[in-house]
C-alpha cells in the first residue's frame, strides 16, 4: 500500500510539471498586460511601466520565464504578484481557509442530503418519496448557482431581511456570538453550492445502489434473515460508494471552480475570487499559483480516490 | 471683453467689494468652473476660502463603524504604487497629502497649516516656487512627528525610477528642499500655473522616512510597511487583505478637532456595482458604495423605499468618440494606422460634422446615463473657468445627410452611400461594457439612415485597455475608423487632460504607442495653444487659451464628446460623506459622519 501510495506520488511529478509548462505558456500568451492601468494613466509616464516590466522580468523569453518560475517554485517561492506587490502565497494563504470552510460545508451538506436521499430512494424504486426526490434533484442540477444565488439573496436579504447578502471577513463579537456570526453569513453560499452539488451526488446515489441491490449477494444476505437496515447498511451501500467516491473525488476540484461563481455572488474572500480578480488584472503570478493549486487539487484527490478504493472494496488490489 | 471684466471683478474681491462666493457663482455664469474660479482668485492674490465643511460631531469618535464597499477591493496600500482608485483610496485611509480638493475646486488643507497665496508668500511671483507650511505637532501613528524631512524623503522616494513610483510623473519635473523643520518648497523648472500638483490629493501622500528610507529604489518592494501603513490619517490600520478587505480603528491623536466621527473604518471589495448599489440602497448592509456603474433605472428602482440613495459628483470626465485621421486598412512600413497614411474617409472635415449631427445625445441620455451624465458639445468639462460656451451640439439626421451630399457621398441603391466607387462604411469599436454597447446601437441607427454603413465592434476591456504591443485590439493602435471611451479627469487642470492631443504625443509603432494622441491628429493652432497655456502664469488668460484649444477641437470635429460624467455613489440616508468630483472618494474621510437621527 505505502508503496503503491508512492508510486501515484512519483507519477505525479511529471504530470504537474507538464500541466504547469502548458499553464505557463497559455498565459503568456494569452493577451493583456498587468500594467495596463498604469498605462492608461496620463499622470503615470511610461518609464514606470518599462521599469516594472524590468523589475519582474517581463521582457525576457518564455523558457527564461519559465525556467526561473520553476527553480522558485522548487525552492517554495510561489512568486511575486505584480498587483498587489506582495508573495503570492500570503496572498493565497489568506484566502485559503475561507474556501476551505465553505465549500467544505457545502461538501458535507451535499453528501448530508445526498446519501439518505439516494440510498432511501433506491431502496423504493418509483415510490412517490422517489420520485420527488428525483424531480428535485433535476431541478437542483438544472439552476446554475448564479441563478440560485441572487434568488436566495432576493428571497432571504431583501425581502425577508434574515440573512447578510455580504461575506465580511471580519465577524463581530467573541464566542457564541461570533460562531453565530459565522455560520449566518455562510448559510446562503453552503445552501447554494451544496444543494447544486447534492442533487447531482443524488441521482448517482440513486443508481449506483440500484445497481449493487439487485445483485445475487444481496438477495443471498436477505435469504439468510438479516434485517433490512443491515443488509443495505453492510453490505448493498458498502459496494455502492465505490463509483460515489469517484464522483466526488473528481468533483472537488470542479467544486473549487463552481465555487468561483458563488464566491463573486457574495463576496466571499476566498480563492476563486482571487482567481477572477487576478484574471481581470492580469496578474499573471496569481493566476499561474492558483491554477496549479488547483491541478495539483486534481491530482490528489484522483490519489485519494484510488486509496479509497482499495478500503472500499479490498478485491481492488494495489499492484 | 471677459479679461478685462475679470480683472476688475478680482479686484472687487480682493478689496473686499465683492464676496467670493458671490465670484464664483458670477464666473459659473461665464462658463468657468468653480475650481478655475478659485484658482483665478488665488493666482490673483486672493487667498483660498478655507471651506468648512459641514461638520456637526463635537468629540472625537462614538459614530461606531463606517462599512464602505467597494466592487473592487485595494489591491495594496501604497499610494505611490497604487492602480487605480481602489488602491488611492485605501492607502487614503491612513496616509495623508498636504491638502485636497474639495466639491467647488478649493483647496482644503490636510496636513498644511495654509494654503499657499501670494498674500502669504506661498505662492512665488513668478510661479517657479511653492512654500507650503506643515501644520505644527502633527504625529504619525507610531508617535514620530510628520516634518519637512518626511516630505523630501517622499519627492526622493517617488522620484527614483527604480522604486517604479506610479507619482513619478508628479514628482518627477520638480525640485523640493527643506526650510525648515515645518516647511518646503517646491521648485518647479519653468512658471507652472497649476502648482497644487505635488503633495496635494491621490498622489501628494506623504510617507514617513523613518520607516521608508531603507526601502527606497530597488529595494521598494521589500519594505513591510507596504503591507502595514502607518501614516497621519484619521484612521489607524488594522488589517489588510488584498482585494478583499482594509480595516482600520480611530486616530485618538489625529491632528483635527473632533475627528475623526468614526470608532471603525472597513473597505470591503469585490463582487459588482449592482448589488453593492442594493446592500447599501435597498438593505443597507453597508453605509457607502463606490462608482456605482449601473444604469439609471436600476439605481432609481432601489431607490424606492429603500435604506439609502445615490450621491453624484461633478468633476471632468468625458465619454466620447474618436475619430481616426489616419489610415487602419493600409499599412505602411509594417504599420496599420500609420502617420504617413490618411483616412480615406473621415479627413473629409464634412464627414466628420455629419458624424457628429448623427449622435443622438439627448437619447443617450434619456435611455442610458439618465442623472449620471450631462450632455456636452465640448472635450473639456470642467472645472468651470475651463468650458466653452463657445461651442454646440446637435442632431440632425437631415443636415447630415446634407453634408454628405456636399462632400460627394451619393446615395446607392442599397442605402449605403459611396464615392468613386467606395462604400461609405465605417468601423466603430469600444470596450464590452453595457452602456457602451447600447451607445453604439444608438450611433449605429441613426448613421443607418444617412447612408453610413457602421459595423460594430466590442473588445474586451482587458485587451482594449492594454498597452500590449503584440495586440491589433487596442485602444492606443486604433486600427478601426471610430472608437469610443472615457477619459477621467484626475486634477482640477486642464494641462494633462488637454496635452495628449499635441501633434507630438501621436500613437506611432516607433513609441509602442505609448502616445496618448491616438486620432493621429495634427493641428499646429491647437499645439501652439497648449503650448502657450503651459507656461501662462495669468490664469485668466490660461483659461481662455484652453478654451481656444478646446473650440479648435470642437470646429474640426477631431472628437465627438458623447457625456460628460458625473461619479455616481451609494449612500445610506444617514450618511453624511464630503464628495468632490476633483478628488477621489475617501479624500476627505476625516470630515464624513453620521446624522444622529437617521
Amino acid at each position: 500500500m505505502g508503496q503503491y501510495v508512492l508510486r501515484r506520488l512519483l507519477i505525479a511529478v511529471p504530470s504537474l510539471l507538464g500541466i504547469s509548462l502548458v499553464l505557463f505558456i497559455v498565459l503568456a500568451l494569452a493577451p493583456g498586460d498587468p500594467f495596463s492601468e498604469l498605462a492608461t494613466n496620463p499622470n503615470v509616464p511610461p518609464e514606470v511601466g518599462a521599469a516594472l516590466r524590468a523589475k519582474f522580468g517581463l521582457d525576457d523569453p518564455i523558457y527564461i520565464r519559465y525556467l526561473r518560475w520553476l527553480a522558485a517554485m522548487a525552492q517554495g517561492d510561489w512568486g511575486f504578484s505584480f498587483v498587489s506587490r506582495m508573495n503570492v502565497d500570503t496572498l493565497i494563504l489568506q484566502r485559503l481557509p475561507t474556501t476551505l470552510y465553505v465549500i467544505g460545508s457545502a461538501q458535507i451538506l451535499a453528501l448530508l442530503v445526498a446519501i439518505p436521499v439516494g440510498v432511501f430512494a433506491a431502496t423504493r424504486p418509483y415510490s412517490i418519496f422517489d420520485q420527488i426526490a428525483n424531480t428535485l434533484a433535476f431541478i437542483g442540477f438544472s439552476l446554475p448557482t448564479f441563478f440560485t444565488g441572487l434568488l436566495f439573496i432576493l428571497i432571504f436579504s431583501v425581502t425577508l431581511d434574515w440573512l447578510p447578502f455580504v461575506y465580511s471577513t471580519d465577524v463581530k463579537g467573541t464566542g457564541i456570538s461570533w460562531l453565530f456570526g459565522q455560520i449566518r453569513q455562510a448559510i446562503m453560499p453552503v445552501m447554494v453550492l451544496g444543494l447544486f452539488q447534492g442533487a447531482s451526488m443524488t441521482r448517482f446515489v440513486r443508481s449506483a445502489m440500484l445497481d449493487v441491490i439487485r445483485l445475487d449477494y444481496v438477495t443471498t444476505a436477505r435469504a439468510k434473515g438479516l434485517g433490512q437496515a443491515r443488509v443495505i447498511v453492510k453490505h448493498a451501500m458498502r459496494n455502492a460508494m465505490i463509483p460515489v467516491v469517484t464522483l466526488i473525488a473528481l468533483q472537488m476540484p470542479a467544486i473549487f471552480g463552481g465555487a468561483i461563481v458563488t464566491e463573486q455572488i457574495f463576496r466571499i474572500p476566498g480563492i476563486g475570487s482571487l482567481l477572477i480578480s487576478s484574471i481581470l488584472s492580469n496578474d499573471t503570478p496569481v493566476i499561474m499559483a492558483v491554477t496549479f493549486v488547483f491541478a495539483c487539487l486534481v491530482v490528489f484527490f484522483n490519489l485519494i480516490a484510488d486509496v479509497l478504493y482499495g478500503w472500499l472494496d479490498p478485491r481492488i488490489s494495489f499492484r | 471683453m471677459l479679461d478685462t471684466e475679470l480683472r476688475t471683478m478680482i479686484d472687487e474681491v480682493k478689496d473686499g467689494r465683492m464676496d467670493r462666493r458671490g465670484f464664483v457663482q458670477r464666473m459659473l455664469a461665464f462658463g468657468l468652473t468653480a475650481p478655475m474660479a478659485t484658482q483665478l482668485l488665488a493666482i490673483g492674490g486672493v487667498a483660498m476660502a478655507q471651506s468648512p465643511a459641514p461638520y456637526k460631531p463635537t468629540k472625537r469618535g462614538g459614530g461606531g463603524p463606517l462599512k464602505l464597499l467597494w466592487w473592487q477591493g485595494a489591491t495594496l496600500l501604497n499610494p505611490h504604487f497604487a492602480t487605480g482608485t481602489k488602491d488611492q483610496d485605501g492607502s487614503r485611509l491612513f496616509y495623508e497629502p498636504l491638502a485636497s480638493w474639495d466639491g467647488d475646486g478649493n483647496l482644503n488643507p490636510i496636513l498644511a497649516a495654509e494654503i499657499p497665496s501670494i498674500k502669504n508668500g506661498g505662492l512665488a511671483a513668478d510661479a517657479k516656487s511653492v512654500t507650503w507650511k506643515i501644520k505644527p505637532g502633527v504625529k504619525w501613528h507610531d508617535g514620530k512627528p510628520l516634518t519637512a524631512d518626511d516630505l523630501v524623503f517622499t519627492w526622493e522616494y517617488s522620484n527614483d525610477p527604480a522604486t517604479a513610483a506610479v507619482s513619478k510623473g508628479v514628482y518627477g519635473d520638480i525640485k523640493v528642499e527643506k526650510v525648515d523643520d515645518l516647511t518646503v518648497r517646491v521648485l518647479f523648472k519653468a512658471p507652472t500655473p497649476f502648482w497644487a500638483n505635488a503633495f496635494v490629493g491621490a498622489y501628494g501622500c506623504i510617507l514617513p522616512k523613518h520607516l521608508f528610507a531603507e526601502y527606497k529604489g530597488a529595494k521598494s518592494r521589500e519594505a513591510p510597511n507596504n503591507l502595514k501603513p502607518i501614516g497621519t490619517g484619521p484612521y489607524k490600520f488594522v488589517e489588510f487583505k488584498p482585494g478583499d478587505v482594509v480595516r482600520g480603528e480611530i486616530n485618538m491623536d489625529y491632528h483635527m478637532p473632533n475627528r475623526p466621527h468614526f470608532d471603525t473604518v472597513e473597505m470591503k471589495g469585490g463582487g459588482d456595482a449592482v448589488s453593492a448599489a442594493r446592500a447599501v440602497i435597498q438593505t443597507g448592509e453597508y453605509d457607502f458604495a463606490w462608482n456605482m456603474q449601473v444604469e439609471d433605472e436600476v439605481l432609481l428602482r432601489l431607490e424606492k423605499g429603500g435604506k439609502g440613495k445615490t450621491s453624484y459628483a461633478v468633476g471632468g470626465d468625458i465619454e466620447f468618440i474618436m475619430i481616426n485621421f489616419t489610415d487602419p486598412n493600409t499599412e505602411v512600413d509594417g504599420e496599420r494606422s500609420s502617420m504617413k497614411t490618411k483616412h480615406p474617409i473621415l479627413s473629409d472635415a464634412k464627414v466628420r460634422k455629419a458624424l457628429s449631427l448623427l449622435v443622438d445625445r439627448e437619447a443617450v441620455q434619456k435611455v442610458i446615463y439618465g442623472r449620471a451624465g450631462r450632455i456636452t458639445a465640448n472635450y473639456l468639462n470642467g472645472p468651470a473657468q475651463y468650458v466653452s460656451k463657445n461651442t454646440s451640439w446637435e442632431f440632425s439626421i437631415e443636415k447630415a445627410n446634407k453634408l454628405l451630399d456636399e462632400a460627394g457621398w451619393k446615395l446607392g441603391a442599397d442605402g449605403v452611400r459611396e464615392k468613386d466607387g467606395k462604400k461609405l462604411k465605417l468601423v466603430y469599436q469600444t470596450s464590452i461594457n453595457g452602456p457602451r454597447q447600447k451607445t453604439q446601437a444608438i450611433v449605429k441607427q441613426a448613421c443607418q439612415k444617412a447612408g453610413i454603413d457602421v459595423e460594430l465592434k466590442s473588445v474586451v476591456a482587458s485587451v482594449f485597455f492594454s498597452s500590449d504591443v503584440a495586440n491589433p485590439d487596442t485602444y492606443s493602435k486604433f486600427y478601426a475608423d471610430l472608437e469610443m471611451f472615457q477619459i477621467p479627469m484626475t486634477q482640477p487642470d486642464p494641462a494633462l487632460h488637454m496635452r495628449r492631443y499635441l501633434s507630438k504625443n501621436v500613437a506611432t509603432k516607433e513609441n509602442k504607442w505609448q502616445g496618448q494622441n491616438f486620432p493621429r491628429w495634427v493641428n499646429k493652432e491647437f499645439d501652439a495653444a497648449i503650448e502657450q497655456a503651459e507656461g501662462e502664469i495669468d490664469p485668466i488668460k490660461r483659461a481662455s487659451l484652453y478654451i481656444k484649444a478646446n473650440d479648435i477641437m470642437w470646429q474640426d470635429t477631431m472628437v465627438i464628446p458623447v457625456m460628460h460624467r458625473l461619479k455616481v455613489e451609494a449612500t445610506s440616508n444617514s450618511l453624511r460623506p464630503v464628495l468632490s468630483g476633483w478628488s477621489n472618494e475617501t479624500d476627505n474621510i476625516q470630515d464624513w459622519y453620521r446624522e444622529a437621527t437617521g
